[in-house]
């Protein structure tokens, strides 16, 4: 087993002539759980999605399993069976139904079994509670459960690595809790995950490490416990005061 | 206005019926493949032919099917290439209608949401694999719309075939009215001949619209 699951050294990105991430440096070690913090507009989701090969950045260095990421298309597509990603809109496909959904990736990408992958399938809807809706179509569903299977789609790939993305911020305030219950279990058995969230108690509970940027600079790595309660910085003390009610 | 002269003009107006039917069904299958193709050009960027889809789709929309067909019947003979008058017409209403369907594609796949994409691509699926399960299913359900607004506009423009002497609907009527100054009861048949084509079409394809949105949306 590697240390580092995933390595970011001096990674730059700017649109145009504007700087939106500076010198980011951290690394993550499997198992643990990362959460990613800082006011809107701080370069969150920007940085979330350069682990993806979802947005390009202009120089710096990314390592997954300690093998350097080449960062061309080809590579990219072989890795996010790897890195799996959870957005903040409900993603859907609206035109396969949920199973389908769930079972693209493991058989057109992967090319796994037929019988083996819906095996797993149904096993992930039944732990997410929603066995029922296999057959259902998204728009049959309510956002908090579409929110699910985007997740049960992603771990479908058996990926080592997850990026959530505020995947809570367009839900309807009690759809919240059954998402967060999901990563939640997942972090219990030690799925590696990087998460960008605006729920406060859900980063307490869950963060292994608290990164907290701003101005698309990190200005704090520390440890979750930490972070919550004895901040480093009067930045990142101002943002969870600011975040209390 | 007589019904002796309408009852009489049926049998003959019951052929250009369906002889419009037939033209109209050729050229709108043929301008749905074209555009399906041209667009399909276009999604995937192809170098040079794309160049070439867009010079077809600017020469096609920017002419009218009249003169389309001038060249087609008239001047191809010129250098040739004499092709049969219901020919021309379907060529003519394939080249004309082709665009049309490639704009009404391209359309469609350019409404997919980007969000869409990426969560296709955070997936793993390949480009290919994207366009096959994700965007081109989503895109052409999206495109229904327009794509009917072309069916019904295509069979419309078959008028316009009277100008090559199909005797098709419009043809009929105007060969009736010169023939026996009937024209009342020609202008007549006419449009009941259009209408018993049209309004069930036009039925359908709402139809089908509410349809497709159904069985594609609804976040």
């Amino acid at each position: 087993m590697v240390d580092t699951l995933l390595k970011v050294e001096h990674l730059n990105k700017a649109y145009g002539t504007k700087q939106v991430l500076h010198d980011i440096n951290f690394s993550v070690t499997p198992g643990s759980v990362t959460v990613l913090l800082g006011p809107s507009g701080s370069g969150k989701s920007t940085l979330i999605r350069c682990l993806n090969g979802l947005e390009e950045f202009q120089s710096g260095q990314l390592s997954f399993e300690d093998q350097p990421i080449k960062p061309t298309p080809k590579t990219w597509q072989q890795l996010r069976q790897k890195i799996g990603m959870v957005f903040q809109s409900y993603d859907l496909f609206p035109n396969l139904t949920v199973i389908d959904n769930i079972l693209l990736g493991p058989l057109k990408v992967q090319k796994r079994s037929k019988t083996e992958a819906l095996k797993q399938a149904t096993q992930l809807l039944k732990e997410v509670d929603l066995t029922d809706y296999a057959d259902a179509f998204p728009r049959q569903l309510s956002g908090g459960q579409k929110q699910r299977i985007a997740i049960v789609r992603a771990l479908a790939l058996n990926p080592e690595f997850m990026l959530f993305d505020e995947v809570t911020a367009s839900l309807d305030p009690e759809m919240v809790r059954g998402v967060l219950e999901v990563m939640l279990n997942l972090a219990k058995r030690k799925m590696t995950m990087l998460v960008v969230t605006h729920e406060m108690n859900f980063a307490q509970q869950i963060a292994d490490n608290v990164l907290f940027l701003e101005d698309g600079a990190i200005l704090e790595q520390t440890p979750g416990k930490q972070f919550f309660t004895q901040p480093q910085t009067d930045r990142a003390r101002e943002f969870l005061d600011s975040m209390a009610f | 206005m007589s019904w002796t002269v309408i009852q009489q003009s049926l049998p003959i107006f019951e052929k250009a019926f369906w002889l419009t039917l037939k033209l109209s069904c050729y050229g709108i299958i043929g301008a749905s493949l074209l555009g399906l193709f041209a667009s399909f050009i276009r999604y995937f960027q192809i170098p040079v032919a794309k160049q070439l889809v867009n010079v077809y789709i600017e020469l096609s929309r920017n002419t009218p099917l009249l003169i389309q067909l001038f060249f087609i019947y008239y001047a191809f003979p010129e250098i040739g290439l004499k092709i049969p008058a219901e020919t021309s017409g379907i060529i003519g209403l394939i080249f004309l209608g082709g665009s049309y369907m490639a704009e009404a594609f391209s359309g469609g796949l350019d409404g997919v949401p980007k969000v869409q994409i990426e969560s296709g691509k955070a997936i793993g699926l390949s480009n290919l694999q994207l366009a096959r399960y994700v965007i081109f299913p989503q895109g052409l359900a999206l495109s229904v719309p327009a794509i009917a607004a072309n069916v019904i506009f295509l069979i419309k423009e078959t008028s316009i075939f009277t100008v090559i002497a199909i005797p098709e609907l419009t043809n009929t009527a105007l060969d009736q009215i010169g023939m026996y100054y009937h024209t009342d009861e020609s202008l007549f048949v006419l449009v009941i001949g259009y209408a018993i084509i049209l309004i069930p079409l036009s039925l359908i394809l709402t139809w089908l619209e509410r349809r497709a949105r159904y069985g594609t949306f609804g976040h």
